[in-house]
């Protein structure tokens, strides 16, 4: 293969772009690291070492070393100031042509939607014959910032010019400046953690403990399964010994998730349902994956799994209005769907990822409710329930993880070869919700 | 790969002089193949009184050797080919057999000799078969006794199979070159004319689809970066927890990976839709993948047992029916070459390992009974059975045990990973078409199972 050939082919027709007609874009397959939780096996590993290990496992997966990819795409939603190119920095380090250009992308816990979401679009109007999206986190490698008390002394101290000036500077420096601020996942606006704020909408949709231990139990299962029975064996390549997400708990029981006490609302005592059993922990790990044309595909032998259709991004006003934090892509569905000409029900599968068991019942019983839909969402009638047999097949968060940036593409690579597995026609759903009230939701169809 | 500090140590000006004085194994560096060297460092002598003789000085003068076919007294030859294909009794061995003798200290430093014979078994005069049993007795004694990596090994002609055709000149190039470094006292037998020699000798392999069982570490990573020097396109199959380096391996010899373990009932189709739908074809198999569960037998349990018989054997059983079947016709070409890891362990034996020689001795069997098979469609399968060779795994071995493993064949020194790759890479090519259902020791001529 040479490099040259990966930009738009002089022989193709005219690009969308260009007044051509739209094409498909095609998505052939994805890698990710086994998902860990943090501080634990991947603690010395940064967000480049993750995104490009995984990267080169693309790379091998489908022999692409030595290709000038079209465009990668992928971010971190927690990363340190001198990673400020990180993917292109990820890439120079691959098998890959160094040629490839790269960019960065953060919606939060949606990063790989919009990366992945942002390409297929460029490859639909032709001004891309191929890329790779996705994203990383890994909160083992998060920056550790001074306070802005602390950052104004020695900002100071960096502008001072004359001895004298900076020894001024330096004399403002008080012990307490060393603390380091830890990262954390609050909401800047609200001061309150993701988990709290979720914790007050799973009690407003009234979501059980027993549902939501019951969907972090399916979850553990369905994922344990699919591992079992080598789902997993083109879509992970091990990192750094670890050849399994570590927070997968296969032998889990309703009684053990029952058995844990409240880690979010606790505010709300008696009330609080939302465990560190139905939540997801904190996580490292990256996943990209490989987009292109049907042509782009074809001339190199590789495989097509599915067709990324469509995606639309929702946001809330969970600050000073009263909607919550991660019900964005409640608001975004009925768009997408309209502008499909598709109902709730038409899919085959639903992966809702599982920021937290919460989440995703919320989001479910939104749904099925006529006021929401009605006064909400401006719909007639509501959007109704799913098949919940269809939801999450082959496990989702609350069993692999959740590393931010990661989880995108975790879910475009699973669903592709699901819907691939189902045969030519089948439709997938997406949704994924993102700190700062923002949610993406996305369509594919199996081929 | 462990370090043989020994041989390093007797390759120094002093260690030497020790070595010699206490009558201790002098191993010497061997020569190993890289791209565009020549094919000998030196002269070939080539003698014999039959018709194999002028085809080999023929065939070598083609090379670009400088052939002569009687010694100078001050000739130093890198090579000696000894034909006896005209022998007919035991006394007709004496003439070539003696003329070797003269040159045996004119050698250079890993220098071959070679024999060339008809197969034994061919000839039913009682007389004619001993003369070419003899072949046998004479080169396996004369491998023990070269010097400074020297090697000796026989060219078997069965089956009427002229030294002209294409199997026969591409076992001679094997066993002359350095890619034969840690192969002594064995025999190739080439039992027909079928195969075809390369366009060019240094990428045997061009155009053609490798699968790789095992290839993230040891001896398959060292067959995978071999196979893709001499031209193939490699297809890196292990199992998921290797995945980190068989993508390091993979990426750095442009091949594709792929994540499976070969004990599954799907394996066999899925290499192949792999290979369907990535490459378009496959022509070469290499069965590397395997596994140690070493107990002495008294305290074997059915799990250490059963996973070693699974992985080294049964899965290639049924991977070869899948490869075989006539679904995968559209994938598999005609001249499909499957070269089977075998072990010196399954051919001698060895003290706790009765599972192991069990699975490679079933491989040699395997290859064996499936030649037939594989001779239909103008393929062929083969085994290679590593002696001592330095990998990861032999260098967790106890430092004594280790060192007397390593000294104890002609060559006093273990094997490379990619000796052995070497001999894979020659059987998978279409040099060695005519050679099937044949086990290959790599051993340097081990005491075991001689």
């Amino acid at each position: 293969m040479t490099s040259a050939s990966s930009n738009t082919s002089k022989n193709s027709p005219k690009a969308a772009i260009a007044g051509g007609e739209l094409r498909p874009a095609v998505i052939v397959g994805g890698n990710r690291t086994p998902f860990v939780r943090s501080h634990g096996k991947y603690a010395t590993a940064s967000n480049k070492d993750l995104l490009t290990a995984t990267l080169d496992g693309l790379v091998a997966r489908f022999g692409l070393q030595g290709e000038q990819i079209g465009e990668v795409a992928a971010g971190a939603v927690i990363k340190h100031s001198k990673d400020f190119n990180l993917t292109r920095e990820a890439v120079l380090g691959t098998a890959l042509d160094p040629r490839t250009p790269a960019h960065e992308v953060q919606i939060a816990c949606a990063t790989g939607m919009e990366a992945i979401g942002g390409l297929a679009n460029k490859i639909r109007l032709g001004q891309l014959d191929s890329a790779i999206g996705g994203g990383v986190d890994s909160i083992s490698d998060a920056p550790l910032v001074f306070s802005d008390a602390a950052r104004a002394v020695l900002m100071e101290l960096n502008r001072a010019k004359s001895t004298k000036a900076k020894l001024t500077a330096l004399s403002k420096f008080r012990p307490g400046h060393l603390a380091p601020q830890a990262p954390g996942t609050g909401e800047p606006r609200t001061g309150m953690s993701m988990g709290d704020h979720q914790a007050r909408t799973t009690l407003k949709w009234e979501i059980t403990r027993e549902a939501q231990d019951q969907l972090a139990l399916d979850s553990h299962k369905n994922l344990a399964a699919a591992y079992d029975r080598g789902f997993f064996d083109d879509l992970i390549t091990p990192f750094r010994g670890v050849s399994r997400d570590n927070n997968l708990r296969p032998d889990s029981t309703l009684e053990k998730l029952g058995s844990l006490k409240p880690a979010f609302g606790k505010d709300l005592g008696e009330k609080a349902t939302m465990t560190a059993g139905n939540s997801t922990p904190l996580t490292d790990g990256a996943s990209v994956v490989l987009l292109g044309s049907e042509e782009w595909a074809s001339e190199r032998g590789l495989p097509v799994l599915a067709e990324f259709v469509d995606f639309e991004t929702g946001a809330v006003d969970f600050v000073d209005g009263d909607e919550g934090l991660l019900m964005a892509p409640a608001y975004a569905l009925p768009r997408l769907l309209e502008r499909q000409g598709m109902s709730l029900q038409d899919f085959d599968y639903y992966e809702i990822h599982e920021a937290f068991a919460g989440t995703v019942l919320s989001t479910l019983k939104a749904w099925e409710d006529e006021e929401f839909c009605r006064t909400r969402l401006g719909l007639d009638a509501p959007l109704g329930s799913i098949d919940r047999a269809k939801l999450n097949v082959n496990g989702s968060s609350l069993a692999a993880g959740h590393p931010f940036a990661a989880t995108g593409g975790r879910i475009v690579a699973s669903l592709a070869k699901m819907l691939h597995e189902k045969g030519t026609g089948s439709l997938g759903l997406i949704s994924v919700c993102a700190a700062g009230g923002q949610g993406i939701v996305a369509i594919l169809r199996g081929r | 790969m462990s370090t043989d500090t020994y041989t390093a140590l007797v390759n120094q000006p002093l260690g030497k002089k020790i070595a010699a004085a206490l009558g201790l194994p002098q191993p010497v560096e061997l020569r190993r193949h890289t791209p565009g060297q020549p094919l000998l460092d030196g002269l070939a002598l080539v003698l014999g009184s039959g018709p194999a003789a002028q085809q080999v000085a023929d065939q070598l003068l083609d090379w670009g050797v400088d052939v002569r076919r009687h010694a100078g007294a001050k000739d130093r030859f890198a090579a000696v080919v000894a034909c006896f294909d005209a022998v007919q009794t035991p006394a007709d061995l004496s003439d070539t057999a003696l003329e070797v003798g003269q040159v045996m200290r004119q050698l250079g430093s890993s220098a071959r000799v070679i024999t060339v014979s008809a197969d034994p078994s061919d000839a039913t005069d009682p007389a004619a078969r001993s003369a070419r049993k003899g072949v046998e007795g004479l080169t396996r004694s004369l491998a023990h006794e070269m010097r400074r990596g020297g090697t000796a090994n026989g060219l078997v002609l069965a089956g009427g199979t002229e030294m002209s055709a294409p199997g026969a000149v591409g076992a001679l190039r094997f066993l002359l070159s350095a890619r034969s470094a840690f192969v002594s006292g064995q025999f190739l037998t080439v039992g027909t004319s079928e195969g075809a020699l390369p366009q060019d000798w240094d990428r045997p392999l061009a155009g053609k689809v490798a699968v790789v069982t095992g290839a993230a570490r040891g001896i398959g990573e060292a067959i995978a970066r071999t196979l893709h020097r001499d031209g193939a396109t490699v297809v890196g199959v292990d199992v998921p927890a290797a995945g980190e380096q068989l993508a390091a391996v993979v990426n750095s010899i442009h091949g594709t990976s792929l994540q499976l373990d070969i004990t599954a009932p799907d394996a066999g189709a899925r290499i192949l839709e792999h290979c369907r739908t990535r490459h378009g074809r496959m022509d070469l198999v290499v069965h590397n993948a395997g596994i140690t569960r070493d107990k002495m037998l008294a305290n074997m349990d059915a799990a250490r047992w059963d996973s070693v018989i699974a992985v080294n054997i049964e899965s290639q059983l049924a991977m070869n029916q899948a490869f075989l079947a006539d679904q995968a016709r559209d994938v598999v070409g005609d001249h499909l070459r499957i070269v089977s890891l075998a072990s010196t362990s399954g051919i001698a034996g060895n003290r706790g390992q009765t599972n192991y020689a069990a699975s490679k001795a079933g491989v040699i069997g395997m290859a064996s009974a499936s030649a037939e098979l594989l001779a239909e469609r103008g393929g062929t399968i083969n085994a290679v059975a590593p002696g001592f060779i330095e990998t990861e795994m032999t260098g967790k071995m106890p430092f004594l045990t280790r060192e007397v493993a390593r000294r104890m064949n002609s060559l006093s020194q273990g094997g490379r990973p990619v000796d052995v790759a070497e001999a894979i890479s020659f059987l998978g090519s279409d040099a060695a078409g005519g050679t099937n259902g044949t086990v290959l020791r790599v051993c340097g001529q081990g005491i075991m199972g001689a």
